[in-house]
């Protein structure tokens, strides 16, 4: 058995520790004989659609996100688009989760057009807007997810993507309708930044399971050792979800 | 009048958070002074008869102008700063009230210089205020993204603040960080800086934590010769033919020598030799960062080698007590590019060591841990000999160490002293500890750490 996992740009989309995900689907990988394979492709490398089960793209800051929009679009536009309606797994992060839509508008009113693979759109309402920043946890699919945003866009679905889960705590997509991320196929969106795989091995399994199945049918991942794992995901939970926090200043 | 009553508020409200024990007590008498008497920062500062300068940037702020307080004092000057941990506006407020007498003036007016530590969004608004003499930056990492946005949002904000600087200003400069460096482009002043020469120190291909790559100006993706750490090196873009400037205070030679290091640095002035009691590439940055802004401010080469060879660790880095027969250091942890120095200080010597890793997710320490990942902790993999795993968020750092290759199952405890408690006791006699904390974990580890070494809390124990 084997995984080929594609990571776009890996030095530009990389704001938030995005290789925390990477290491979590080669571990995982690893530790059941699945060989583990790694591409990193960057600007002006060709996406070949049948060469890999599993695609990541992370986070970045708002001026790489315009370096690399560009290539997403011309260079590697039709054959992702290829590789998504024949169902391949797809995870994007935070800021590549916002270039998977149709355009973001910073706060400054300029447009950038993106992939257009999800049916989503992101809207910066201005500098003076408030930040989306800190803990969240997702209900998704009877499980939660926990982790951290920090961004400024709000995403609006079409009717062609649904909500990868519904927040607990936390905004979300846009703060106002308790969605958070965006599912299509086996495309997989989220603001949930950085280390998320690693704390939520359940929804990296998931996935793993999900590339895993295109090549060999059903699919049975032999269960981990997860104890800290899970102690981290408890422990993310019970911060966030806690009603008062008392804290120390400075 | 109103500058008398601040001052005045200022000192009651230190004496009494002093008296009531909490934690030094350097934010509330500045932001009181200033309520007071809005007027007080550039007032007194107006007043100080050598003027001020301002030390800012993402690591090294503190070590920094420690060093350049000593150098000053070498030089028969006497320095107000502000506290470490206090470095907005309200830190330099308070430290001015401090030293003033309650009309507002110095004693030994003429040979009162002000030297500030400032955080790095901030800068621009003390920098109003003050009207420094020298500004000093060090260099910019990713750092508390939650806190400030983006690493680029910073730069701008520099660059804006550089232009704004009238042409008397001296700018010490970090020739080594592509986006430090390209202020001087925007200077209308002097312009000093300062860099590592020696080759030797190469850290091998950039890290994971490394953040200016690209070429400000033109976009295109620097190269480098040398890599010291994160994006520090000797750089230059292909695109529009920038290069690392030649700096004019180098770090020439560097050896790891008792404890500690032996520095050469050439300056424009003469050369300066100094063995300093702590190690690291960084802590070399440090000492060449403080003698560019030493240049910058006039002093001569012989006050600026009696200044740094008088050089102590500033509480939390790498700071040693003892306890219980077992050599404790407290080294901060601040964000990846700062932890990754600190992991290859004390790995360099190749023995297996005794570690306390502290994770907290308060505002100081960065609400958002995901900075973990960027570090690289895998350089510790096989040289661990007992580690104990703590802070608010313990399982998120026990779960990284897990990946790092130190152990299915690190050991957590999340109370602070049982933590240290059992820590100090998976150490031999006579061996080391090494407790890395981040900034609020630190305060908790250092009150604990200092009440068992016999000496008391860290706001006694912190000279100015």
């Amino acid at each position: 058995m084997k995984l080929r996992l594609a990571h776009l740009y890996p030095k530009l989309m990389n704001i938030y520790g995005d290789r925390g995900n990477i290491m979590c689907f080669e571990r995982r990988c690893k530790a059941r004989e699945i060989e583990f394979v790694l591409d990193e492709l960057s600007i002006g490398d060709a996406f070949d659609p049948g060469a890999y089960d599993l695609v990541f793209i992370g986070g970045a800051q708002d001026a790489e996100q315009r370096r690399v929009v560009d290539d997403l679009r011309d260079v590697k536009g039709e054959a992702l688009q290829e590789y998504v309606e024949g169902d391949g797994v797809l995870l994007a992060v935070c800021g590549g989760y916002q270039l998977m839509g149709a355009y973001y508008r910073s706060a400054d009113g300029a447009e950038l057009p993106g992939v257009g693979l999800l049916d989503l759109w992101t809207e910066h309402p201005g500098a003076d807007a408030k930040r989306f920043i800190g803990n969240v946890v997702v209900e998704w699919a009877g499980e939660t997810l926990v982790g951290f945003e920090n961004h400024g866009g709000r995403t609006h679905l079409g009717p062609r993507a649904r909500p990868l889960g519904g927040i607990v705590t936390g905004f979300g997509n846009n703060g106002e309708d308790g969605g958070e991320g965006a599912v299509y196929r086996n495309l997989y969106g989220t603001y949930l930044h950085g280390s998320l795989l690693p704390k939520n091995p359940r929804f990296a399994d998931h996935l793993v399971a999900l590339a895993q199945a295109k090549q060999d049918g059903d699919v049975r991942l032999a269960p981990l050792d997860d104890m800290v794992e899970e102690q981290a995901h408890a422990e993310a939970l019970r911060l966030a979800t806690r009603r008062s926090i008392i804290r120390r200043g400075r | 009048m109103r500058l008398t009553a601040a001052i005045l508020a200022a000192r009651a409200v230190a004496a009494l958070s002093r008296g009531l024990r909490r934690g030094g007590g350097t934010a509330l008498p500045g932001l009181i002074a200033e309520r007071v008497d809005p007027g007080l920062v550039p007032t007194l500062a107006g007043r100080l008869g050598q003027g001020s300068a301002l030390v800012t940037g993402t690591n090294g702020k503190t070590t920094t102008a420690r060093l350049v307080r000593g150098i000053c004092r070498e030089a028969g000057l006497r320095p107000v700063a502000n506290s470490e941990g206090s470095n907005m506006m309200r830190g330099v407020a308070a430290a001015l009230a401090e030293s003033a007498r309650w009309d507002g003036s110095f004693p030994a007016r003429e040979k009162r210089i002000g030297i500030f530590e400032v955080d790095e969004a901030t800068m621009p608004l003390v920098a109003r205020s003050v009207e420094p003499r020298a500004a000093l930056f060090t260099n910019l990492f990713r750092d508390q993204l939650d806190r400030y946005g983006e690493v680029e949002t910073v730069a701008t904000l520099w660059r804006t603040a550089v232009r704004s600087f009238p042409s008397e200003v001296t700018l010490a400069l970090n020739a080594d960080d592509p986006a430090v460096a390209s202020l001087s482009d925007v200077a209308l002043g002097r312009v000093l800086l300062y860099g590592v020469d020696d080759e030797t120190q190469a850290g091998g291909p950039l890290e994971h934590a490394a953040d200016a790559r690209w070429c400000y100006a033109c976009g295109t993706e620097l190269e480098y010769t040398v890599v010291f750490y994160g994006h520090l090196g000797h750089w230059r873009c292909p695109g529009c033919r920038r290069a690392r400037p030649t700096p004019d205070v180098a770090v020439s030679a560097l050896t790891t020598a008792d404890d500690g290091m032996n520095v050469t640095l050439t300056t424009l002035a003469g050369e300066v030799s100094v063995h300093l009691p702590f190690v690291g590439l960084y802590n070399a940055y440090n000492a060449a960062a403080a003698t560019a802004l030493a240049v910058a401010l006039g002093i001569d080469t012989k006050a600026i080698e009696r200044g740094l060879s008088g050089a102590t660790a500033a509480f939390g880095r790498q700071e040693r007590l003892a306890v219980d027969g077992r050599s404790v250091q407290v080294i901060l942890a601040k964000n990846p590019a700062g932890v990754n120095q600190v992991i290859r200080a004390i790995t360099a010597d190749g023995a297996p060591k005794h570690l306390a890793v502290f994770l907290n997710d308060d505002i100081a320490d960065g609400r958002d841990i995901s900075w973990i990942w960027d570090v690289d902790f895998e350089i510790l993999s096989g040289s661990v000999a007992s580690l104990v795993v703590s802070g608010r968020r313990a399982w998120d750092m026990a779960l990284r160490l897990k990946y790092a290759g130190l152990g299915e199952r690190p050991e957590v405890e999340h109370d602070a002293a049982l933590a240290l408690r059992r820590a100090i006791a998976a150490t031999p006699e006579g061996g080391t500890l090494y407790v890395i904390p981040t900034y609020t974990a630190m305060l908790d580890v250092r009150n604990i750490l200092g009440r068992w070494a016999g000496r008391g809390a860290f706001w006694e124990g912190d000279g100015r």
